[in-house]
């Protein structure tokens, strides 16, 4: 098993959020942005994971398990929105639905 | 073992920035799988081969080919390329890139600082993890259960097709 510095892991999962991150600000197309918000989640359970490793505990592992199902949950409503704004609008551009109205 | 960790860390990095520059979804979502899969090995060489496996269980198995799915179902074609590099102008990607950078730089700085700490190299077996999960965690279990339930009947509802058609045809 590795016994790496800490901060190299973690810094790890900092460079994946910052990307993930840039992914959100900078795309257009809804899909690109629940792929995004994906790798944020996973950044965030690296982090967890590490802090386990760090201390030999499971309760980071247990996080990373919690951000799987709710990620899970978070992707499965999300691309039915995605599916319906397609069907709805003909469009999967995040401008497009500016205006909420009922 | 160390050198897998580096090695996984760097892949894990390039397919990222892959997958969210990538025009075409299907190309990002492979991306996406690489560096998900990076991800799983970094995990396993941490000493968490439960999650490692999760990882690709759901993440990869499961999440990946659920945004598959809907791309197939959106049959986006060739014009979502053109549209794509409409969107995305070079000059879109400065402004966000330089603030994301900012803030990786701010948290490396508070990383650095916290001192020289090492992963202990020790493994976590599975059955620790559900000792943990199941006991002090349950509570968590349990939400994350009616979490999933509201995540089923809200994805079920918006995908309905029944009350999805009228309301098209009303719009035009």
């Amino acid at each position: 098993m590795a016994t790496v510095p800490m901060w190299h892991a973690l810094l790890l999962a900092g460079i994946l959020f910052a990307l993930g991150l840039t992914g959100v600000l900078v795309r257009r197309n809804v899909v690109f942005i629940l792929l995004s918000i994906e790798v944020m989640f996973n950044s965030a359970g690296l982090a967890f994971v590490v802090a386990a490793a760090r201390w030999a505990q499971p309760d980071g592992q247990v996080m990373f398990i919690f951000i799987l199902t709710m990620a899970a949950a978070e992707v499965a409503v999300g691309l039915a929105l995605i599916l319906y704004m397609h069907h709805r609008f003909h469009t999967l551009d995040a401008d497009a639905i500016s205006i909420m109205r009922g | 073992m160390n050198i897998v960790f580096y090695v996984s860390a760097v892949v894990a990095v390039i397919a990222t920035a892959l997958a969210i520059t990538r025009l075409r979804p299907v190309h990002a979502l492979l991306n996406l799988i690489v560096s998900l899969m990076a991800v799983a090995l970094i995990f396993f060489v941490l000493g968490a081969p439960f999650v490692a496996a999760l990882e690709v269980i759901v993440y990869a198995g499961a999440i990946v080919i659920l945004f598959v799915y809907v791309v197939m179902m959106l049959n986006l074609g060739e014009s979502v390329v053109a549209m794509e590099r409409r969107w995305l102008p070079a000059r879109a990607w400065i402004a966000p890139s330089i603030m994301a950078l900012v803030l990786l730089g701010e948290v490396g700085y508070v990383i650095m600082r916290s001192g020289g700490n090492s992963t202990k190299g020790v493994g976590i077996a599975p059955e620790e993890v559900g000792a943990a999960l199941f006991g002090p965690y349950i509570i968590g279990v349990e939400l994350s259960s009616m979490l999933l339930l509201a995540g089923i009947v809200g994805a079920f509802h918006l995908a309905r097709r029944d009350h999805l058609e009228p309301e098209i045809t009303e719009e035009r």
